[in-house]
């Protein structure tokens, strides 16, 4: 066991926040995972009442995507962004920005996934554009209700006014 | 405290973390003060060098200057480093969700893989 599960996130630089995962699956599976619709939907964001309402996906360099969530009371929180490198299994790089920003300019996902022995390293570092940036994205869990534990969330969709797509 | 300083502390709390001697500093602080002349010692660096991470770090309220006057040891300030901490751990509980649901579909996945046989897609 190469420590499966257990997720490190750290800041390699003033600009930059790392995360770092094992997953018990070949490299191919875990990149389909990253990258597939049908397989993002089951995975990324949906909690605490989230669920996908758009989820498109151009797989190719300069191809664009787009997420967009909806929660609880119809609150929405939609981002998207363009491919940058596509190289199935190992790599993904794609700009981010969230459709309501908490933070300037874009930002640069690179996801390394690395197969050992069945099991797959995945590195995603984010590069925001500036320090003050980066770290605005990591308070902003508390603040938005982006990236917090869910619990959380209801409390804060039920006190702020609601962003709706209606 | 107004919210705005929170965040310029914050912001200096990671600008300090992100450089492996200040990082080391740090640890060696964590085990009790130390002169800058002791905290030189085990980095191949000059005394300035060290007092200028040492800038750094006092300036993020990381560190602070003890009482003797002769020695003026160095001390660790806990506060803004589990500051510091708390947020990333925030960040971590978020994504931890994620990939918790992330491991799950990838057993449904294999499982299905595995019934499909040689069967490839």
């Amino acid at each position: 066991m190469k420590n499966v599960g257990r997720l490190q996130v750290s800041t390699p630089s003033d600009t930059e926040i790392a995360m770092t995962r094992v997953f018990d699956a070949p490299s191919s599976m875990v990149f389909d995972a990253w990258t597939k619709p049908e397989l993002l939907t089951r995975w990324l964001g949906v909690r605490g009442g989230w669920t996908f309402a758009i989820c498109q996906v151009d797989l190719r360099v300069g191809g664009s995507y787009r997420f967009v969530w909806r929660g609880p009371g119809g609150a929405e929180m939609g981002m998207g962004g363009v491919y940058r490198e596509v190289v199935r299994p190992d790599r993904l790089v794609a700009t981010e920005k969230f459709d309501e920003s908490w933070y300037e300019g874009e930002a640069l996902d690179t996801t390394t996934f690395v197969e050992h022995d069945g099991k797959t390293t995945a590195t995603a570092t984010v590069r925001y554009a500036s320090q003050q940036v980066r770290d605005a994205v990591l308070k902003s869990p508390m603040e938005r209700g982006v990236a917090e534990s869910y619990d959380k969330l209801d409390e804060v969709l039920a006190s702020a006014p609601v962003r709706s797509g209606k | 405290m107004v919210a705005l300083a929170d965040d310029e502390v914050l912001n200096a709390t990671f600008a300090a973390l992100a450089d492996p001697t200040r990082r080391a500093i740090l640890g060696r602080l964590a085990s009790g003060e130390a002169s800058v002349s002791e905290l030189a010692e085990p980095f191949a660096m000059s005394q300035p060098a060290i007092s200028k991470h040492l800038k750094v770090l006092e300036r993020a309220g990381l560190v602070s200057r003890g009482q003797d006057a002769q020695r003026r040891p160095r001390r660790l300030e806990g506060k803004p480093l589990a500051e510091a901490t708390k947020w990333l751990e925030r960040y971590r509980q978020f994504w931890e969700g994620n990939y918790q649901r992330l491991d799950a579909l990838l057993e449904e996945m294999k499982g299905k893989q595995t019934k499909r046989g040689s069967t490839k897609r």
